[in-house]
């Protein structure tokens, strides 16, 4: 019977696992020096804030893997060679493979800043991030003050994790504006205010310059480069984005760059090795995608596609229209298609751009200029339907069709407050102007 | 993971005041037992208010000083919702609170024959004298302070979702049907009665067979010497569960009567959602839950099919409706329900779920085959002995002791989810004829268990939404909690049409077309 070992136990991983477990009866076996069992990392920010209990992160109950024939090993793949097709682990043990899936995603990027290993820096990826962030700042009375370097998801995230347990935080973003290179500049201005307004002392144009140690070898402050501020604290969590976590590849013959380097089929240039998720690079992008993409969505995708070729049927890896979403404090975000902030935009983009008067609400609707085609959509605090959405990408309707049926996109709630009105005169107005 | 309960969680100088108040509202009451000549109304409404303030306060303090939004910091660090010391002793104080009031109210002064009451009923004496001209019981004293919870607790849920339209509309349902239909009116019926008229205490929202003892002899023959008024009652009373419920059922969901108007639901929604995370969510439990609360349906069909039989007449000149005409009735009713189902939505049902409905089938028809045969009592047992076990067991231990009791152990919803009959039957037609149903966003879920892990009804929301499958489930009770913790914007309660409303495949948008059609290939 054919051995499929897969690496890592995140989506990526345990999505392959379970849909190979559906279309055959091969022998699978997940490998995790991680966790014993899958848990959505999505959730390790609602076990620090007490909203969640570990146990209620894990999707699958912990029998659920025996009946479905997924062996479960835990260990550290720190060799592989590929001729003999042999996994070699931390503690000496050995395994063999048929096929063989990489899945190990990410770990959070360290540019080099003095005093980034010290005792009390780190990110927040895996469950023993959080348990470090257990032990150096559970309290306000241990952590003073915490500084979050890097404006993106994850920081945002992290800034209200600790806020939750009041702990002051300092928040470094190298940009002008909160992760304006994604988000256009009306809805990154609207997150940096619902920063500010949840207490967070947010520092704009500011990057690390180092971290400065205690006699203990543990954080003490951190200077910012523009303005040479010491600031004390006792936590910094780096949250400058992630990359590959894929450094045990190294003399393997596995070809890499920053990520395991797939072609279109997630296949290596090593027969019968694979890569998925976050760890995999493609070596050309896939329409407006990164080549790296860590995105839960695209993980679980890979996941789905790969166990395909596994079992037979060899497919590409061709994801539909890009989505995500996100949640900044109380704002939730959604996006359908492609709205370009700073970086990246194309010539042709133009935007219409609608915000509420509260200040937590907002859309932004993307559109090409001269065919008016809608290309995307960001919401703030309004939630759309994804198969509209979809639906409307794939019929390349225009800009007016999509305002004119917003409505029917509309998912929040029964009895919320619609605004699509206020959205369509808004639309009107602006277009008038502009014919006039 | 061990995580220590950090300090932020820890209540303020002004929290602990906040609920040292009611403590002290609170001890009022238990020091009424003692029959102290000084208390008054006066003291009654003073214990009473400091409750409220206390709740009340306590909930401003807590959400007011924080923008509105999904606010469940440290609920897993907090003794109260986190089965600790606090939560143990809550659940030991309400349990035996429920044990004295249902078997021994003289406990709590309640006189009886004639006697004067002494101690806590007497203490609340003045305020069932304003409103229904008599003294008190210790079911009115229950009542009131039933009421008093979820209308402060209810306060709270309003402030904690303040931001959520669909949370606030619903939670000023349960209390305005709390206060007015379970409370007000009912005493205010009393006041019409006198010699010559009496109606029973009439809970008109509370429907059979949640109010198993709706049709009791003692009621009928009271509704029916009421005249015309007394007979409306009963015909609303039957109406109410075979035309009213399958109609709203099939339009809104079960979620009308459960989290919109009924008291159970009301007091699980306020006073329970502090403990809806510690529902069990484990895939036994949904099988022990579907087992136990269709076979309390069975029994309280039974129970007052036999108690109907036993109070009906033989002979067709005296009154139509004889043992024999009510018999063929409820046989005819079950075995086209029964014949219906298996035709019509017979692939909707699990194999246990058919091998259960013929079970329950096969054992009625035979009972009652029995009874015409052999002469045996109607189900094997007297009448009586059927109604008052299930007055004991479901009546007073599940729905009572258990089932709120238990709040801060098995989470708000225990009766609900396991043991209530009118649940069991509006849950029947949720799943298989209804236009409700939690629509899944797509392909948008990000599998964190917010939505599974604040459903009371210990449903295994995530375990649908990461499929990108709609929640279609009997005890889905429409809270709307898991719609209202997404932090994804994934789930979405609805009304539309049956087509399309189940939707077995996996439809996670975002993948390639053909890649679906591929793994729904099964």
């Amino acid at each position: 019977m054919e051995h499929v070992v897969i690496i890592g136990n995140g989506i990526s991983g345990v999505t392959a696992a379970r849909h190979i477990r559906k279309l055959s009866d091969k022998k699978i076996t997940l490998v995790s020096a991680e966790s014993d069992f899958f848990f959505s990392r999505t959730a390790l920010m609602y076990i620090y804030m007490g909203h969640m209990s570990f146990e209620n992160t894990k999707p699958y109950e912990d029998w659920f893997w025996k009946k479905n024939r997924i062996n479960l090993k835990k260990g550290f793949v720190n060799q592989i060679n590929t001729s003999s097709k042999t996994l070699h682990f931390s503690d000496g043990d050995t395994i063999t493979y048929d096929k063989l899936i990489i899945a190990t995603g990410s770990k959070p990027n360290k540019f080099g800043w003095p005093g980034q290993d010290l005792n009390g820096v780190q990110g927040l990826y895996s469950k023993q991030d959080l348990e470090n962030l257990e032990v150096y700042a559970p309290d306000n009375k241990t952590c003073k003050r915490a500084v979050i370097v890097g404006g993106g998801l994850i920081g945002v995230e992290l800034a209200e994790m600790l806020h939750s347990r009041d702990i002051p935080v300092t928040f470094l973003v190298r940009e002008s504006s909160f992760w304006n290179g994604v988000l256009p500049k009306g809805e990154s201005a609207m997150i940096n205010r619902e920063i500010q307004r949840n207490g967070i002392d947010l520092r704009l144009s500011s990057s690390l310059k180092e971290i400065l140690s205690d006699d203990k070898g543990k954080v003490k402050a951190i200077v910012i480069k523009e303005t040479n501020e010491e600031i004390p604290c006792d936590f910094v969590g780096l949250t400058a984005g992630v990359t590959p976590n894929i450094s045990f590849l190294k003399n393997s013959g596995i070809q890499i760059n920053k990520g395991v380097l797939v072609n279109r089929y997630l296949e290596t240039n090593m027969t019968d090795v694979y890569a998925i998720g976050d760890c995999a690079e493609q070596r050309d992008p896939i329409g407006n995608r990164k080549t790296i993409e860590a995105v839960w969505y695209t993980g679980r995708m890979m996941g789905e596609t790969i166990a395909q070729t596994i079992c037979g049927n060899r497919i590409p890896y061709k994801p539909g229209h890009w989505f995500n979403s996100a949640k900044f404090f109380d704002i939730e975000y959604q996006t359908y298609g492609w709205v370009h902030g700073k970086k990246g935009k194309p010539d042709y983009e133009q935007h219409f751009h609608w915000i509420h008067k509260d200040d937590n609400k907002c859309i932004t609707i993307a559109y090409h200029k001269d065919t008016q085609i809608f290309l995307g959509i960001n919401t703030f605090g309004v939630r759309l339907r994804h198969d509209i959405c979809d639906k409307w990408l794939t019929e390349k309707r225009t800009t007016d069709y999509v305002v004119q049926h917003l409505k029917q996109a509309n998912f929040d709630p029964e009895f919320y407050t619609h605004y699509e009105s206020d959205i369509q005169k808004a639309y009107q107005n602006t277009f008038q102007t502009i014919e006039s | 993971m061990s995580i220590a309960k950090p300090d932020a969680y820890k209540n303020s100088t002004r929290q602990k005041a906040l609920i040292a108040t009611g403590i002290i509202g609170l001890f009022v009451l238990v020091l009424s037992l003692f029959n102290f000549e000084s208390f008054s109304a006066l003291t009654l409404t003073a214990s009473l208010t400091l409750i409220v303030v206390s709740i009340c306060g306590f909930a401003a303090d807590r959400y007011l000083s924080k923008p509105a939004g999904i606010k469940n910091n440290g609920v897993w660090f907090k003794s109260i919702s986190s089965k600790g010391f606090y939560g143990w002793l809550t659940g030991l104080v309400l349990t035996l609170f429920y044990i004295v009031l249902y078997f021994y109210p003289h406990f709590l002064g309640l006189g009886g024959k004639g006697k004067a009451n002494s101690g806590l009923v007497a203490f609340f004496d003045p305020l069932s004298q304003l409103l229904n001209g008599n003294p008190a019981s210790q079911w009115f004293v229950y009542g009131t302070l039933y009421t008093i919870a979820i209308l402060a607790f209810g306060y709270k849920f309003l402030l904690k979702y303040r931001h959520n339209r669909y949370e606030r509309l619903r939670t000023y349902s349960v209390m305005f049907f709390q206060l007015a239909f379970a409370f007000l009116i009912p005493e205010f019926m009393a006041r019409l009665n006198s010699d010559s008229f009496s109606l029973p205490y009439y809970d008109l929202k509370n429907i059979w067979p949640l109010n198993y003892y709706n049709f009791e002899q003692y009621r009928v023959d009271s509704f029916i010497s009421a005249g015309d008024i007394g007979l409306a009652l009963l015909i609303f009373g039957v109406v109410s569960i075979f035309v009213i419920t399958p109609i709203l059922t099939y339009k809104y969901g079960k979620r009308w009567y459960c989290s919109w108007v009924c008291g159970c639901g009301g007091l699980a929604e306020t006073a329970g959602d502090p403990f809806r995370h510690l529902s069990d969510k484990r895939q036994m439990a949904w099988k022990i839950e579907r087992w136990v609360i269709h076979s309390v349906l069975v029994f309280v069909v039974l129970m007052t099919t036999a108690v109907i039989h036993s109070y009906l007449g033989d002979d067709t000149s005296t009154y139509w409706l004889t043992k024999g005409t009510f018999l063929i009735m409820v046989t005819g009713f079950l075995s086209l329900i029964f014949i219906l189902t298996m035709v019509f939505k017979r692939h909707e049902l699990g194999k246990d779920a058919r091998y259960g409905a013929i079970g329950y089938v096969v054992i009625i028809t035979a009972l009652i085959g029995m009874h015409y045969f052999s002469g045996s009592n109607l189900f094997l047992f007297e009448a009586e002995t059927l109604r008052s076990t299930y007055g004991f067991l479901i009546g007073a231990i599940f729905s009572g002791v258990i089932g709120t009791g238990f709040y801060p152990i098995f989470g708000s919803r225990v009766w609900c989810r396991f043991g209530c009959p009118m649940a069991a039957i509006l849950g029947f037609q949720q799943r298989l004829f209804s236009r409700f149903r939690i629509t899944t966003n797509g392909g948008q879920c990000i599998s964190c268990g917010n939505c599974s892990t604040y459903c009371e009804m210990g449903i295994d929301v995530r375990a649908y939404a990461q499929k990108g499958e709609n929640i279609v489930r009997s005890s889905c009770v429409g809270c709307g909690i898991c719609s209202a913790v997404c932090p994804r914007g994934v789930l979405k309660l609805e009304n539309n049409s049956i087509k399309g409303r189940i939707n077995p495949n996996e439809i996670l948008l975002g993948n390639d077309v053909d890649l679906m059609d591929l793994v729904n290939q099964k």
